[in-house]
């Protein structure tokens, strides 16, 4: 199959490059930009006069639910979703039921995702097992299965010995750690940020001191370990502000936020809007700010949808009883676009946050549009307005706090490997 | 998103009551005034009158309360209305019914009003949420968010001895964390004009943005209730007592329990309320508690004219 994509605006963030031109995609695989090769008659020629062509986005957190909570959503629905958001490889979190915590969980998943052509799909292994905290995994097994690196998803390590023990462990065989910064005791029973809306609503408060402290010792083992560190889902100023100063004095550690961070705050839950209670709790106006800065100076290196489809049963119940989490892949370019637009943010500079930016943490060779990559892309309108309507989302999960809102730019075609997997 | 106030209707009048935030001055002032005409029922002969006869008010409380249920059963059967009591704690949801299926069953018994008592923060608002528009929510008390009726009810206290609340220092002591009493006694008297409104605890038992509600903080009782007109004395429940909150009931009322000899620093005439049930000897000495200056039992019998008040209101008898 030979794909011609014509007179796109074709968007390299890797690169930087920014022109209109035609990419030409053969055996899925980027074969020249600008001029066309020599008798390489298209199959095919999409016409991209108007639309912007990047890299596929490359998500550092979307789960799939399945193995065990298949009733929210399945991996047909939410590859569905995936390739509709533009997005071209996944990285899912273990906690799913039975935690990935086995090779053969792994390999399940591995397999039923490929068997659907859609995105890449790269999970975490289960850093202890049953996400317990206890015993570690059996690290090397999980990374033949398929692991990308290891994480504890949003279940604390109370235990630092264990957690200094599993980066020893990791960092032995040079396995990256991804770690959410969250103290368990200081977080036991919070449901929303402890400011203004908590206090008002009487919602039982979440600290932001119990990212911070958590925070502080995982930077200070990784100066003990030397372990290759991915911070997930920041939600404080303070938080920013630490990753911000341990990347000044050479600690080797990346880091993410979610979509939600960096648009919503507390104020957003409004009258107990169950949509909005999500983990990390939506923050105070200043952390948003402080995690838009984050993102801008590259404190931040990343922006994932943090996608987690919850039915509709479990949103239904009071806001401290609900299930936390939104649904987020078909939103995350939007997302994204609208934060650029708001913050006067460049086009290439903005999309790095969520192609090159986050290939490069995984070490993946995605993100690219060099001539050779993989044609993962993503073809869309950067102009066309729409609105989000839960049920028109393609993920089975319809709860999103974005609901009403106003976006700009829409997926119009996303090829895997150089095949179109979507167009609209 | 901004969101209308989802107690009121589009014509501003009250539909539901499930917190006092937000909730317009006049309509206080009216659930008030309207509560002065029903304090002469329950003297009468026969304490009846007809206003809400023929409707079906269901109380339902996911979380067990015996004062609570009886004050709101009692205002409703003063009002000729049908009282059905429901305790679902007990029944329904311990079979795993979900809230919103609960109380869509018993709208298909033609319920007409809903008194809802629920231990998490918010149920009353998504009920109110979910049922049919010609259905009525009262909040009796949810987690600790709000209980309106009560901060209503303290609110006809004040002015029942003060009469006026323009000139008033208020303090509300103890644990005003876990309280959904002190939220709503907190925006109802910022609503109504109290000028300065005091909290009193240790730091563990305020929420951190406490200030932001409107209200001096104070941590010492002595300073705290200066020259206040009306001491507010909160329920400490018993699980909190021991802990990290506290390290004892007996260190807390040394420091927190309100004396004969704290009262002293309040104004001559100020008036002592507690929501109650009272821990005697934890937060309040019964010296104070029976005194000259306590106004708990009127406090009682007001709170059925404000409830009485509050559901004819909403059935727009008024």
């Amino acid at each position: 199959m030979k794909i011609q994509i014509k007179g796109g605006r074709v968007v390299d963030p890797a690169s930087g490059a920014d022109k209109v031109q035609d990419v030409f995609v053969a055996a899925g695989r980027i074969v020249a930009l600008g001029a066309e090769p020599g008798a390489f008659h298209a199959n095919r020629v999409i016409d991209a006069a108007g639309l912007v062509v990047c890299p596929g986005l490359v998500d550092l957190s979307a789960r799939l639910r399945e193995p065990g909570y298949e009733y929210k959503a399945t991996l047909e629905s939410e590859m569905a979703a995936a390739v509709a958001g533009g997005v071209t490889s996944l990285v899912c979190p273990p906690d799913t039921d039975p935690p990935l915590d086995e090779p053969g969980l792994v390999e399940m998943l591995k397999h039923r995702a490929r068997s659907l052509n859609q995105a890449h799909v790269y999970p975490l292994g289960a850093l202890t097992q049953g996400l317990k905290g206890e015993r570690i995994t059996e690290m090397a097994e999980l990374l033949d299965a398929g692991c990308i690196a290891f994480s504890q998803a949003d279940v604390p390590l109370s235990d630092n010995l264990v957690l200094l023990r599993a980066m020893q462990y990791a960092t032995t065989f040079g396995y990256p750690v991804w770690l959410r910064p969250r103290d368990a005791a200081l977080s036991r029973d919070g449901v929303a940020h402890d400011g203004q809306v908590a206090t008002r609503l009487g919602l039982a408060p979440i600290p932001v001191i119990a990212e911070t402290a958590a925070l502080s010792t995982i930077l200070l083992l990784v100066r003990e370990t030397g372990a290759k560190v991915h911070l997930c889902r920041l939600s404080s100023a303070d938080g920013v502000d630490m990753v911000r100063q341990a990347k000044a004095l050479g600690i080797n550690v990346t880091c993410d936020v979610s979509a939600n961070q960096v648009h919503l705050s507390e104020m957003d839950i409004g009258y107990f809007d169950s949509n909005c209670h999500l983990v990390p709790p939506l923050r105070s106006i200043r952390d948003r700010d402080a995690v838009r800065r984050g993102v801008q100076d590259g404190t931040v290196d990343a922006i994932c949808s943090d996608h987690t489809p919850v039915d509709e049963d479990a949103k239904q119940l009071p806001f401290g009883e609900s299930e936390a989490g939104a649904t987020g892949l078909e939103l995350l370019l939007a997302l994204t676009l609208k934060w650029a637009d708001e913050a006067g943010i460049a086009l290439p500079a903005a999309l790095a946050r969520i192609t090159s930016a986050p290939a490069r943490i995984l070490g993946i060779r995605a993100g690219s549009l060099a001539s050779g990559a993989g044609a993962d892309l993503c073809v869309f309108d950067p102009q066309v307005r729409w609105k989000v309507e839960p049920a028109m989302l393609k993920s089975q999960g319809k709860n999103t706090p974005f609901a009403g809102y106003e976006m700009s730019g829409k997926v119009r075609f996303t090829l895997v490997e150089g095949h179109v997997v979507y167009e609209a | 998103m901004t969101v209308s106030n989802p107690q009121l209707d589009v014509n501003g009048e009250l539909t539901h009551l499930l917190t006092v935030e937000g909730l317009p001055r006049e309509i206080i002032l009216r659930i008030l005034d309207t509560a002065h005409s029903f304090l002469s029922v329950g003297e009468r002969e026969i304490k009846k009158v007809p206003l809400l006869r023929g409707k079906a008010i269901f109380n339902l409380f996911f979380e067990a309360s015996t004062r609570t249920r009886t004050t709101f059963e009692i205002a409703a059967k003063r009002l000729s209305a049908d009282v059905i009591n429901l305790n679902v704690g007990t029944s329904s949801q311990s079979k795993g019914e979900t809230l919103l299926d609960t109380v869509a069953n018993l709208s298909a018994m033609h319920a007409d009003m809903f008194v809802v008592r629920h231990s998490q923060s918010g149920a009353a608002h998504l009920i109110a949420r979910h049922v049919a528009p010609y259905i009525h929510v009262i909040n009796a008390g949810d987690g600790r968010h709000a209980h309106p009726t009560q901060g209503l009810l303290d609110m006809f206290t004040i002015r029942h001895y003060k009469k006026e609340f323009s000139a008033l220092r208020v303090a509300i002591v103890g644990d005003v964390l876990h309280s959904r009493v002190a939220r709503s006694q907190i925006h109802a008297l910022t609503t109504l004009g109290v000028p300065e409104v005091r909290v009193i605890g240790p730091r563990t038992l305020l929420p951190s943005n406490v200030s932001e509600l409107g209200v001096h903080v104070y941590h010492d009782m002595t300073t705290g209730l200066k020259d206040v007109d009306v001491v507010i004395m909160l329920r400490l429940q018993n699980e909190r007592m021991n802990g990290a909150l506290l390290p004892s009931a007996q260190e807390f009322f040394k420091y927190y329990g309100l004396t004969p000899e704290k009262l002293a620093n309040a104004k001559r005439d100020a008036i002592v309320m507690h929501p109650g049930p009272m821990n005697r000897g934890i937060e309040i000495e019964s010296s104070v508690a029976d005194g000259r200056q306590s106004v708990i039992l009127p406090q009682v019998t007001f709170g059925i004219a404000v409830r009485m008040a509050v559901m004819s209101i909403l059935a727009g008898n008024a």
